[in-house]
């Protein structure tokens, strides 16, 4: 571990402040990821900004009748809360898939968007990894890529994004609402959060250095089946080697965004009015452009099933 | 005392102690953290720095330069240590490679460099600092490619050798029914939760180590061997083990390192190997191809039995022993094993919990459920058809107990074993199909010298001293529940002192010898110390009862604690062995019984419930066995269901170096287990009439989980581990 300087910050101003002032510091909350990529010099930040005491861990209304989920809230919170129960509970339930309750207990809304990938490669620093060190190569190309991403990929990264709770948030329509290290403030639709590798692959969001995750809103309520299908190995506390997530309305129309299959929440819009067609004519459309590997190839028709057990379950 | 009769009555037939489901007495100890592990040895001596051990970035080659310039004047270093300071080491002779690299380079994450500092985390810190340029040679990491170019393995250890029984090729050319099929198991992790972990302080020419190890004597010759130093000048002191599996049966690099470190830096130091390093710089279980052919009569009589295994290791290194219980198992007359060794240049192979029977048995017996529906037998009455109560290879020499039949049919009937749907693919419970599986489990029984010193003080209390480990097995309740069986006080009055080299050389824990060797020699002690307690009290010493507290012979009772008035008393023996395992065949026994559902869409496996029934002689403590064996099934579904070190091809190294990647069964994974042990003395393996129970319950399990993957999908997967990618697109219609 890089030896850093800490600060606590007091109130999301603060922090920003805080961010304008040391431009390589990292902002630390729940630090279920942070610390374990410090230890392992994969992050190296010289200052960190602790933002646990900066308030942002309410779960309020909105007035156009969604929530707004402050960025500290944790993901045992949430996935707790009555209203998420009741009205968005695919988000409870890929909450509840991932991770374990100690960490649930830890992690919070905004850390849990900012997780960066498991691919192996990325945690082995002998090892070259373009989204570690740009420019050094891509290992897992060619190499053990069983959880690595189909679709969304480059010749530079096939890293997945790890989250289950973003894949929730993306078939939800969350927003998520960011200040400025200069103190503007944006919202961005979640699905425009993480970018595609391309060729820049170090990037996994769209965020500016030190902007701060402050919330992120949900819609008002679309009701319909809300269904989490994470598919892995073990039954619990492991990656997904792909999760679907689904909310099906009576009259069959549906939202579905896949998690473990590529380097973002995975939705595509062609493939939301090709589910009155079945399962297979919406994955068709979810992996049209897909590059699978020869270890995850089978993520194709793993989706593909899947999908339709969790479409069959919706309609039951 | 030399063991080579039968064993008659003897104390511990009473089982007033011995045989009692006791409670572990280091148990209040483990689970108030007073326990002490190596790593958390911080009083036992002032002054401890930490070291921090660079694992090597390359599989193969050698080390260019290395400048630790920057990191010796990081803040808080004391010392870097790398081949150069260590001066002239040689291998111990367990080690396939050296633990400490330099210039060649054996295997990815081999020792490269220590670095000593004041804290664990300056110490980490400026191992990063460290520069390392390499010159990569060429390696072979794929054992199917280098299958062909194996070789019979060298050495004089008749294991080894091929094996031929009748005409093997001609019976099952003649076969009515055959099976010829391939398996495959993959490198497998100890994945203990305890990491190897070293404190080593010099004083002048003497090195204690504070470390974990399974086999303290091995340890210090090993290290001895290394460093060039008498071996008595080494102590080694591992009281409490947090897992080995086999992955701490030898010296490792944290061990080395620490004493070099602390001789370099004159201070103790503390090594601690991180996750990855336990993954690539300590051993694995080797992965396997085995081929087996099956030749029957049309009624189910095995005629031809072929078993053949490859495997790979490091020059110098030795196969996984895959084929060893096919020479015993079942009955038939032609038969045929050999093993074939690659050398390959990922990290080094070795032993891991039931080596050679856990993945022989997981080919095996999945072939024999092959081989019953080819012969439409039930696979239990198709093991019982086959089983045999001699060696098959020698038919002159028996088993010393062998009630294998009886592990079926008791697993059968207490599992519902007749519910199974004899079809395939036929059983659903909503989006599960359901299916069951049957396997024979098979370990050899291992008899070990093992010493022990047990005194009586004054107080009554009565203390035993050996080197013997507790690697979580319960070897100090055994140990202790011997101990108070044979001088007839209760546990209370016994204090258990194990894992220090300055104590009598014990068997060690590893090949599920531990338990049954070390009690035994705990009994030879036992029985100096009463005949010693017998003269002082001038009772004769056949006739001398001891229980309660009390010696009794005739109409005389004195209390035990009376001998010792005139100071403690002491026995000290060593129990060593005839040739009752040579004449007759000792062995452990079970069946296991497995449901498993697997998921009509995604093809996700989950197991339902498990059972075993175990034959393994007297079982010393019910709670602990049953632990052993409980623990040893899990690692088994983990073992059929996900434990795979994934091989990088090209770089020569287990990618998946951490508990996030490789994966090993969480509680959700394993729903109900029972374990049954049958009622059993076997008097041929030692005073004890005990036999290992610690890996017999790992033997046998992948297959039955396997095999019921099978019996619920019909889809059979000969490739461990049987992960969904392998079944999907051959499972049947989810309608």
């Amino acid at each position: 571990m890089r030896a850093f300087s800490y600060e606590k910050a007091a109130s999301p101003a603060d922090a920003a402040a805080a961010a304008a002032k040391h431009p390589e510091a990292k902002f630390i909350a729940g630090g279920t990821n942070l610390l374990d990529l410090m230890k392992l010099q994969i992050e190296t930040p010289a200052h960190l900004i602790d933002v646990n005491g900066v308030g942002l861990d309410k779960i309020e209304p909105t007035s156009e009748g969604g929530l707004r989920i402050g960025a500290l809230v944790r993901n045992t919170a949430l996935a707790a809360d009555e209203r998420v129960r009741r009205d968005y509970a695919v988000l409870s339930r890929a909450l509840l898939a991932g991770a374990s309750g100690q960490l649930r207990n830890r992690a919070t809304t905004a850390g849990n968007l900012l997780q960066r990938t498991r691919c192996p490669y990325f945690y082995d620093t002998a090892q070259p990894c373009n989204k570690r060190q740009p420019g050094s190569g891509c290992s897992a190309i060619g190499g053990f890529s069983r959880q690595l991403a189909v679709v969304g990929v480059s010749d530079a990264c096939i890293a997945t994004h790890p989250s289950d709770m973003a894949v929730a948030m993306r078939v939800l329509d969350a927003t998520v609402e960011t200040v400025k290290a200069d103190r503007s403030t944006r919202s961005i639709p979640v699905g425009e959060l993480h970018r595609l590798p391309g060729k820049a692959p170090d990037l996994d969001t769209i965020l500016d250095k030190g902007e701060l995750i402050t919330a992120v809103t949900l819609p008002k309520p679309v009701g319909g089946t809300q269904i989490y299908r994470k598919v892995r190995d073990r039954a619990s506390y492991a990656f997904a080697l792909i999760s679907v997530a689904a909310i099906v309305q009576r009259d069959g129309s549906a939202r579905i965004a896949l998690g473990g299959v590529a380097p973002k929440p995975w939705r595509v819009g062609k493939a939301e009015t090709e589910i009155g067609r079945g399962a297979k004519a919406a994955t068709d459309a979810l992996l049209a452009d897909a590059r699978p590997t020869h270890d995850n190839a089978f993520k194709l028709p793993l989706v593909e099933r899947t999908l339709g057990a969790v479409l069959t379950q919706a309609r039951g | 005392m030399k063991f080579d009769k039968p064993a008659t009555n003897n104390p511990i037939d009473r089982q007033q102690v011995v045989g009692r489901p006791h409670d572990r007495i280091d148990g209040p100890r483990k689970v108030t953290g007073t326990a002490r592990y190596a790593y958390e040895q911080h009083d036992v001596v002032p002054n401890q720095a930490y070291g921090y051990v660079v694992g090597a970035g390359i599989a193969k080659g050698r080390i260019a330069s290395i400048d630790y310039e920057t990191a010796r004047k990081a803040p808080g270093v004391l010392a870097v240590v790398t081949a150069k300071e260590a001066g002239n080491l040689k291998k111990g002779k367990r080690n396939t490679a050296p633990l400490l690299a330099g210039p060649e380079v054996g295997h990815y994450h081999q020792a490269v460099a220590l670095v000593v500092a004041e804290s664990f985390e300056q110490a980490r810190a400026a191992a990063s600092l460290i520069k390392i340029d390499y010159a990569a040679a060429k390696g072979a990491f794929d054992l199917k490619a280098a299958k062909d170019k194996a070789a019979k393995p060298e050495g004089d250890d008749p294991s080894l050798d091929d094996t031929h029984v009748g005409d093997f090729a001609a019976a099952f050319a003649r076969a009515e029914v055959k099976l010829d099929e391939t398996y495959t198991t993959p490198d497998e992790s100890h994945a203990m939760m305890e990491p190897h972990a070293t404190l080593a302080a010099w004083e002048g020419e003497k090195l204690t180590l504070w470390t974990s190890n399974q086999m303290v004597a091995w340890g210090v010759t090993d290290m001895a061997t290394t460093l060039g130093i008498p071996k008595e000048n080494i102590r080694i002191v591992s009281p409490f083990i947090g897992g080995g599996f086999g992955g701490k049966l030898f010296l490792r690099a944290d061990v080395l390192l620490a004493a070099l470190g602390a001789r370099l830096a004159k201070r103790p130091v503390k090594v601690a190997l991180t996750r990855p390093l336990m993954i690539n710089n300590t051993t694995h279980r080797p992965a396997t191809i085995q081929r087996i052919r099956l030749g029957a009569t049309k009624e189910g009589k095995l005629t031809a039995i072929g078993h053949e295994s490859w495997s790979g290791d490091l020059k110098g290194g030795g196969p996984e022993l895959a084929v060893q219980q096919t020479r015993l198992l079942y009955a038939g007359a032609n038969r045929m094993t050999a093993m074939r060794l690659a050398e390959l240049d990922l990290p080094e192979g070795n032993a891991m919990r039931a080596p050679g029977e856990a993945p022989g048995l997981m080919a095996l017996e999945m072939a024999m459920d092959e081989m019953a529906e080819k012969l439409a037998l039930d696979p239990v009455a198709f093991r019982l058809l086959n089983d045999t109560q001699v060696d098959p290879e020698k038919p002159e020499r028996p088993f010393s107990m062998r009630r294998l039949d009886e592990c079926f049919r008791i697993g059968a009937e207490r599992f519902g074993w007749s519910r199974r749907p004899a079809r395939p693919g036929q059983t659903r419970d909503g989006n599960w199909l359901v299916g069951f599986g049957v396997a024979a489990a098979f370990r050899n029984n291992l008899v070990m010298k093992s010493g022990a010193r047990v005194s009586l003080d004054a107080g009554g209390v009565v203390t035993i001293e050996t080197d013997m480990t507790d690697i979580g097995t319960g070897s100090y309740t055994i140990i202790g529940q011997t101990a108070a069986e044979m001088l007839g006080v209760g546990l209370d009055k016994v204090v258990v002192k194990l894992g220090d080299s300055a104590f009598p050389v014990s068997a060690g824990s590893g090949g599920q010898w531990g338990g049954n060797s070390s009690t035994a020699g705990v009994y030879a002690a036992c029985v100096k110390l009463r005949e010693a307690v017998a003269q002082k009290l001038g009772i004769n010493s056949d006739e001398a009862v001891f229980a309660d507290g009390e010696v009794r012979a005739g109409n005389r009772s004195l209390p035990l604690a009376s001998a010792a008035e005139g100071g403690p008393l002491t026995g000290e023996d060593t129990i060593e062995y005839g040739d009752l395992d040579e004449t007759h065949q000792q062995s452990t026994f079970g069946a296991h019984f497995v449901e498993v559902g697997v998921d009509v869409a995604t093809a996700e496996t989950r197991i339902r419930r498990m059972l075993a029934v175990c034959a393994a002689g007297r079982i010393l403590n019910p709670k602990t066995a049953r632990s052993q064996v409980i623990g040893a099934m899990t690692m088994g579904a983990g073992a059929a269901l996900m434990e795979e070190l994934a091989v990088d091809k090209r770089r020569g190294f287990f990618v998946n170096h951490d508990l996030a990647g490789y994966e090993v069964p969480v509680h959700a994974d394993i729903p109900h287990q029972e374990v049954v042990f049958l009622d059993e003395t076997d008097p041929m393996s030692s005073p004890m009439k005990a036999k290992g129970v610690g890996e017999l319950g790992i033997c046998g399990v992948g297959a039955a989980v396997a095999n019921a993957i099978y019996n619920a999908t019909g889809v059979r997967v000969r490739d461990y581990p049987i992960t969904l990618d392998k079944l999907l697109t051959r499972m049947p219609d989810a309608a």
